[in-house]
């Protein structure tokens, strides 16, 4: 017979912005080989047929790549696993009879929809302002033509890998979203093609991400600790390094 | 009803260009009071807007998630194909075009395809110099690897998440268009309808999901990007929200869906391991340039993979095709795999699985070539295993990580079980030449539209497809239609086409409302994926398509009498939004097996049990059969037949062959 847990849930529940939220209790039977977000489909599957409101989440690709899932767990935004996203932590990593607390992303400049779904808006907002290379489709030369030591383009890859989830945000006490910001000016800084205008694009997201009221760094590195890609937390030191250029040029 | 594919005259490697020098043009005066609609912000969705938006059209863009950026084409995982030839090894548009239509088993339209082989090397261009960070090589050029059906290295990759890396790129063009004002985006929204007037696509319904409330938006013409329909299945590797909605709603103002049927089945996914199930997820086919794919020779043998000699494995691909090996096609690789299985060579717990082995190459092609590098004489297989488990790392690390999570297994150490799961649909809304539908001013875009993959499409191709429809045709193709509505000025959303279309919209979602059954819209998910994989999947035959039609139909009719959605219509309510989905797939399943019904041949992906060759090959009637089945719907369950004839003047036809 297939193992089984019995978990005991408490869960963020507010029906919209405007009304107050609180936790409700929930009691589910989950196979240790489910995910997190199958043991809530589970949840909703029983919160369905006895005729109440399932728990609004906001989820996709469930394979940890898109970055729509957003579940605080325990207190740790997506879970105890480190690198894991919360649609790929399985219910092995928790014990039959455990208590597990589930709440949204919590940060102001995420608001939130409904119960667990939040409103990331703000990120698209950041990048609007600069997270890109400005050139128009038909512009460009032989893909080759442009020689890029292996050394930078993993750097640039490897700071290009972040899902725009989140996590960094709700895990920081300051509701920071610098490693997000410092990990787009990352890849584009260390490309040859983004240097350009690299000085007025960090100078425009920085400025952005302050207009969309997220806070301050304070270096307590809980971003790079609770991302689920893994994005260095050096990424911050970059940022601050090109910002500082960038204001020093003027810009 | 006349099916003009617009295929352009003259010779084939020719037809783009001329088509490009030729076409009417708007002028930058006229485009600015000309508007777009861009439903769908995956790579077709998202290449398409900003790419319209910067040559000087009003773009408004849709998505349902909550950014342009969660689209599901970020979870493409092993590369983009382009003829480039960086690798000297024999690659030219020609054969990235021949590969193409020989891969879809010649059921793909010519002229489409080699357009399609021909833009695909500005497309690397493109994503490169948007900051694309593609794998290099030492020397800083570019990387590739091999996909299947394919003898030459022509895929450029990102590790294993290029689709990611490609959605980022055209994403933060679509910001950038957004940040300048060009281009309006409407996230958490669902497309309901499309507005006709006069016969012509003027708008959309679309719901604000937040709010519940129903919108009109006004577009000299509609762009669906708005991907595939797997998710008919229940389970398949698409994400949670991929749906046909979209789609559906333009077959039903007179669209055509052409060759629904063809379904890709891709060979290696973890394999089902319980009820809990949500999704499958994929493991990327780039994992078999260095995989091997066996199941042993003795029937029931469920000895510890690492404990069975190697004469005692049967590596069957390699057997069977020796020329290609484990980098057969999808569907070939995935039948070869069912074939195993089923006769009781499979492994794992539930025996419906097979191995996909690291270890001869990770020894053998990295761990030696690590060992010379660093200049270790006789290395022993320990320090091999761990010189080649870097490289391994560095190609594949994050699908390793994704196959530990998910199956509480190292992959690094035993091999990885898999097993084929709907990921694609090459079938579509019938588009022409212009990737535009039978509906005038309505265009469908990517995975969307059926064009370009026949019965089978080949790896890194999707990506290449999207990128393709929306970088580089439809800023040409779109032109020429909208060059010829310049004098129409933009229509009111107070229209009165667009006040039926509402209603009709809220009259839907007021009967999903109001059934109150007792059953979720889940469990008839559920049930309709069964039936879909049990008779319309890996392998059909008539007795059993005609089942699941008759089958279907019921389910259907039980789901709009007994549903449950809890809530209401106001506010965000994601059950009612599924069960929209669930209800449009519940007639789309009807009319994949109506098509594969009617297709009494094998091809491709289409495999009817009736009509294979003596090594169990699919067979195919080219007589009765090399013609585009364009459905156009009548009524609920009732379609009529359109033929689009394939006209081959290049490609010689033969029987597949890869072994």
């Amino acid at each position: 017979m297939e193992k089984v847990l019995n978990i005991n849930l408490k869960v963020w529940r507010q029906a919209n912005p405007e009304v107050t939220g609180r936790f409700e209790e929930y009691k589910v039977e989950t196979s240790p080989d489910s995910s997190f977000l199958e043991m809530f489909d589970v949840l909703n599957e029983q919160l369905i047929n006895s005729g109440q409101e399932p728990v609004a989440f906001d989820h996709d690709c469930r394979e940890g790549i898109c970055g729509m899932c957003s579940m605080v767990i325990n207190g740790r935004p997506h879970g105890p696993k480190k690198a894991v996203t919360t649609c790929q932590l399985h219910m092995r990593s928790f014990n039959d009879g455990d208590t597990v607390v589930v709440e949204p992303w919590r940060a102001d400049a995420f608001p939130v929809i409904k119960d667990l779904t939040v409103n990331r808006s703000s990120f698209d907002k950041i990048i609007a302002s600069g997270g890109y290379i400005s050139v128009n489709t038909g512009n460009a030369v032989d893909a080759n033509a442009m020689l890029i030591p292996k050394d930078d383009a993993d750097t640039a890859f490897e700071a290009a890998t972040c899902i725009g989830c989140g996590a960094c945000v709700s895990a920081c006490k300051n509701a920071s979203a610098m490693l997000f910001v410092g990990a787009k000016v990352t890849q584009l800084a260390t490309l040859p093609q983004g240097k350009a205008e690299r000085e007025k694009r960090v100078v425009a997201m920085v400025n952005a991400m302050d207009a969309e009221g997220f806070g301050a760094c304070s270096n307590t590195g809980a971003c790079a600790a609770e991302c689920p890609k893994g994005i260095p937390l050096s990424a911050i030191a970059t940022l601050n390094k090109e910002y500082t250029k960038a204001k020093m040029k003027g810009f | 009803m006349n099916l003009d594919s617009k295929i352009p005259e003259g010779e084939l490697a020719d037809k783009w260009t001329k088509y490009k020098s030729s076409v009417p043009l708007v002028n930058p005066a006229n485009k600015r009071n000309m508007e777009v609609v861009v439903v769908g912000t995956g790579l077709a969705g998202a290449s398409a807007a900003s790419t319209l938006a910067e040559l000087g059209y009003k773009v408004k863009a849709f998505c349902f998630q909550d950014s342009p950026r969660r689209a599901h084409s970020i979870a493409a995982q092993g590369g983009i194909n382009a003829a480039k030839n960086y690798q000297n090894d024999g690659d030219s548009t020609y054969r990235l075009f021949y590969d193409t239509i020989k891969g879809g088993d010649y059921r793909s339209r010519e002229g489409n395809v080699h357009r399609l082989a021909e833009v695909s090397t500005n497309i690397i261009d493109q994503c490169v110099a948007q900051g694309v960070p593609f794998a290099r090589e030492y020397g800083g050029t570019l990387s590739n690897r091999s996909f299947g059906g394919v003898q030459v290295q022509r895929t450029f990759y990102a590790a294993g998440q290029t689709g990611q890396q490609l959605l980022l790129g055209a994403y933060s063009s679509l910001e950038r268009q957004i940040g300048l004002g060009n281009v309006e985006m409407f996230a958490r929204h669902e497309m309901l309808d499309v507005v006709k007037i006069d016969g012509v696509a003027r708008g959309i319904i679309a719901k604000n999901l937040i709010t519940g409330e129903l919108e009109r938006h006004f577009g000299h013409a509609v762009v669906l990007c708005t991907g595939g329909y797997g998710n008919v299945f229940y389970l398949s590797t698409n994400a949670m929200g991929s749906n046909v909605t979209a789609a559906w709603k333009a077959h039903k103002q007179g669209a055509m869906m052409a060759n629904p049927c063809f379904t890709q089945i891709h060979p290696t996914c973890i394999p089902v391991s319980g009820e809990h199930q949500s999704k499958l997820t994929l493991m990327s086919e780039s994992l078999r340039n260095d995989g091997r794919i066996w199941v042993p020779k003795k029937e029931g043998d469920d000895r510890n993979p690492n404990d069975i000699p190697e004469d005692e494995r049967d590596y069957y691909l390699e057997r069977r095709y020796p020329a290609f090996g484990n980098l057969v096609p999808r569907d070939v690789a995935s039948r070869a795999a069912k074939e195993r299985c089923d006769a009781g060579f499979g492994v794992g717990p539930s025996k419906m699985a097979v191995y996909l082995d690291f270890k001869y190459n990770l020894m053998n092609k990295y761990g030696k070539a690590e060992a010379t590098k660093k200049g270790i004489a006789n290395p022993d297989d320990d320090t091999l295993i761990a010189l080649g488990k870097d490289v391994i790392k560095e190609k594949y690390g994050n699908l390793f990580d994704m196959y530990r999570q998910i199956t509480d297994e190292n992959p690094y150490e035993t091999p990885m079980r898999i097993y084929p799961a709907v990921h694609y649909t090459m079938g579509g809304l019938w588009v022409d030449y212009e990737l535009q539908t039978n509906v005038p001013g309505l265009y469908a875009l990517g995975e969307a539209n059926f064009s370009d993959h026949g019965a089978n499409r080949l790896g890194a191709s999707a990506l290449m497809q999207g990128l393709a429809d929306g970088y580089f045709v439809i800023p040409y193709t779109l032109g020429s239609y909208l060059s010829k509505d310049i004098s129409t000025a933009s229509i009111s959303t107070n229209h009165e086409s667009f006040d039926n279309a509402e209603k009709e919209v809220a009259a839907r979602i007021e009967k999903l409302m109001s059934i109150k059954g007792t059953k979720s819209v889940e469990s008839f998910h559920r049930r309709l994926g069964l039936i879909m994989w049990n008779k319309c999947g890996m392998a059909r035959n008539a007795p059993d398509l005609k089942d699941a039609i008759a089958e279907i139909k019921a389910l259907r009719a039980e789901f709009w009498s007994d549903v449950r959605i809890p809530g209401t219509d106001k506010g965000y309510n994601p059950e009612l939004d599924k069960a929209g989905r669930v209800a449009d797939f519940l007639e789309l399943g009807e009319l994949m097996c109506v098509d594969a019904l009617n297709r009494e041949e094998s091809c491709g992906g289409h495999f009817r049990e009736e009509f294979q060759t003596p090594e169990g090959e699919a067979k195919r009637d080219d007589d009765k059969y090399m013609y585009v089945a364009s459905w156009e719907s009548k009524a609920e369950g009732e379609w009529e037949l359109h033929k689009e004839n394939l006209e081959y003047e290049n490609v010689k036809i033969a029987q597949r062959s890869y072994k």
